[in-house]
């Protein structure tokens, strides 16, 4: 295999609060092929927003500690200058945010806004930054672009700000784009325009592309590989095929069962029972052992590794060797 | 026919052959303000008088031909009406609409000066505080609010007091008492624009601190400021009149509408109309300011 995109190791995020000290991202280790799309998912707080926020190094420095490493492209991206980072960022990487509608500023015109960030990343004159901006504004297919350009934000239906931040992020041409959630705000039948816009794009350009989600089922939609990530550490890793059919880790197991998809009226939904844990305060052992339909004593003893379980897929969990192929 | 849509012919047409829908050219959010102010009656005629006091005392030597610091001790207080005379004479026969326009600039200049220095300066230091955050944010704010424990006239009169009359000075004091409240304003303006997505998105394409809050937090925090600083002119104008009324401010023979009520309080039970008409004009300008302030923030708060 040639040498992947991006590398994570022994990612670690701390914030320190009143309260004391937050451990976000737990030591994630992590890789990405060119031109690949991983999916990330678990529930909120699992430290999937985070991970996202640090490989794109805006984690406010003052309050954050990281550790670890994340090399793009050969390059240690934790050790870059605040001038190589200005460029790293929105350059190299860009990033789709959750709520389309907070993440445009309301005072500027969408075409502004793209303009603005492609000047910062390389273009020469203004008309060709803007000319750009509609090349790309036409890519995402928003109808009537030329007009749509000189629309505020709020003037644009939820759908269409999205795809014109998606426009915003692919505007500079990167390497990688993280995608935090950005379906999560939207209608659902908007949800799949997107999905389906962002596939499209991702194919025709080529970036390698991040996507966290909590829905399984957009995960399964646009993912090469699945990472699950739980209380800040990824559970369970593999080819999106292999984690969606055979999941491994009973985490995994328990996010699949938990839809209303099938389920009739007044039938019991499957879900995993309790909260995630406090992160301020993690359990011994396996994270996930109090929530854990198949924990034993054992569970709490260490933090499981993740290990190779099956041709291409990786699993955290000390049951799973125990009870062969199927966890839960 | 109203639910009919209005570019449709009437027949039923296939969509494919619609003419395509022609958005209006996108409005900007000044010029939406500004049509919405537009259509406030009380904020137009505030306006629109505020536009006319403003002008005719910048443009005092070419509406009268007197001078206003020579008058004539044989016209003393000529009631209103007077032939050459529109509105009179004061206490030693000088015009008084000359002296009312002159005047304006004098209270003008007062008014405006102070807080546009105070958002100068207020607004730098709030929006470096709010940006900023963590400690620099408190000793800018605790030093705002040591000033803010004195009641604002009173410090702006122990300022010019031990400085000394003179317009320069009152200005001085004026802009010391104005910083604080524009600290404040700024400051919870751009800690609120600070915690948006937008700001982080801005970071996440590359942006560094400087162009964020030049553009991104100024952009934002600008109108709330402006609205903030048109009722800070209506306070300003009235305190710089007082400082005059004491005597800290504008000095004989300056005409000044503070200044003019003080020399024309001994005519108050000859000519009660004449030593009134500073007082009317200060009173015109300041709740215009108000009012037309309170329409601004109307006319944002849409959208």
């Amino acid at each position: 295999m040639s040498t992947p995109l991006l590398k994570v190791a022994d990612l670690t995020v701390r914030f320190r609060t009143e309260k004391g000290t937050i451990a976000a991202v737990n030591g994630i280790n992590l890789e990405l092929q060119r031109g690949q799309v991983l999916g990330v998912i678990g529930e909120s707080g699992s430290g999937k927003s985070v991970t996202l926020r640090a490989l794109l190094g805006i984690l406010p420095p003052r309050k954050t500690q990281i550790s670890g490493a994340i090399t793009l492209d050969g390059r240690n991206v934790l050790s870059l200058t605040k001038r190589e980072l200005s460029k790293y960022r929105g350059g190299e990487v860009s990033m789709i945010f959750q709520e389309p509608a907070t993440a445009l500023d309301p005072v500027f015109t969408i075409g502004q806004q793209i303009t603005e960030t492609v000047m910062r990343h390389g273009a020469t004159t203004k008309a060709k930054a803007r000319a750009r901006a509609l090349e790309m504004l036409d890519l995402v297919k928003i109808p009537d672009a030329r007009s749509r350009i000189d629309n505020y934000p709020h003037e644009l239906s939820g759908g269409m700000r999205q795809r014109a931040m998606i426009a915003l992020a692919l505007s500079t041409g990167p390497k990688l784009l993280l995608a935090d959630e950005p379906t999560t705000a939207l209608d659902a039948t908007v949800q799949i325009q997107v999905i389906l816009l962002l596939r499209e794009l991702q194919r025709e350009l080529g970036m390698a592309t991040i996507f966290v989600t909590h829905d399984v089922g957009v995960a399964a939609e646009i993912s090469d590989r699945i990472a699950v990530m739980y209380a800040g550490r990824i559970v369970e890793t593999g080819t999106a095929s292999d984690v969606l059919k055979t999941p491994r880790h009973p985490y995994t197991n328990g996010l699949l069962t938990s839809t209303v998809i099938g389920a009739r009226r007044g039938e019991t939904i499957d879900c995993i029972a309790g909260m995630p844990p406090d992160l301020a305060a993690m359990p011994q052992g396996c994270a996930f052992a109090p929530r854990c339909p198949l924990a034993t004593t054992e569970c709490t003893a260490a933090v499981p590794m993740l290990k190779k379980s099956g041709a291409d897929q990786f699993v955290a969990c000390i049951r799973q060797e125990a009870d062969g192929r199927h966890a839960a | 026919m109203s639910i009919v849509n209005s570019e449709g012919p009437q027949t039923a047409t296939p969509i494919s052959s619609l003419p395509v829908t022609v958005m209006p050219r996108s409005v900007g959010y000044w010029q939406s303000v500004w049509q919405r102010l537009c259509k406030d009656k009380v904020s137009m005629i505030c306006l629109i008088s505020l536009i006319l006091i403003i002008c005719a005392s910048f443009a005092a030597p070419l509406l009268t031909s007197y001078d206003p610091a020579i008058g004539s001790v044989i016209k003393r207080l000529k009631p209103v009406g007077t032939e050459g005379h529109i509105l009179g004479t004061d206490e030693l026969g000088r015009d008084m609409l000359t002296r009312l326009l002159y005047g304006g600039r004098t209270s003008l200049i007062m008014g405006f000066v102070p807080v546009f220095l105070a958002l100068l300066i207020g607004g730098s230091l709030g929006t470096f505080a709010g940006f900023v955050g963590g400690r620099v944010n408190a000793i800018i704010m605790r030093t705002a609010d040591v000033l803010f424990a004195f009641p604002s006239v009173l410090l702006a009169v122990a300022i010019a007091g031990a400085l000394g009359a003179g317009v320069g000075n009152a200005l001085v004091a004026l802009t010391i008492v104005l910083v604080p409240p524009m600290i404040r304003i700024t400051e919870s303006a751009t800690t609120q624009v600070r915690a948006l997505d937008f700001v982080e998105a801005a970071r996440a394409s590359g942006a560094g601190n400087l162009t964020i809050i030049r553009v991104h937090v100024l952009g934002n925090i600008l109108g709330p400021v402006l609205v903030y600083a048109t009722s800070l002119l209506s306070v300003a104008i009235i305190m710089a009149a007082g400082l005059s009324f004491i005597g800290l401010g504008a000095k004989p023979p300056t005409a000044e509408w503070g200044l003019m009520l003080n020399t024309l309080r001994a005519a108050i039970y000859s000519q009660p109309l004449i030593a009134a008409l500073p007082g009317v004009f200060i009173f015109i300008v300041s709740l215009s300011f108000n009012m037309l302030s309170d329409g601004l923030r109307s006319a944002m708060e849409v959208s």
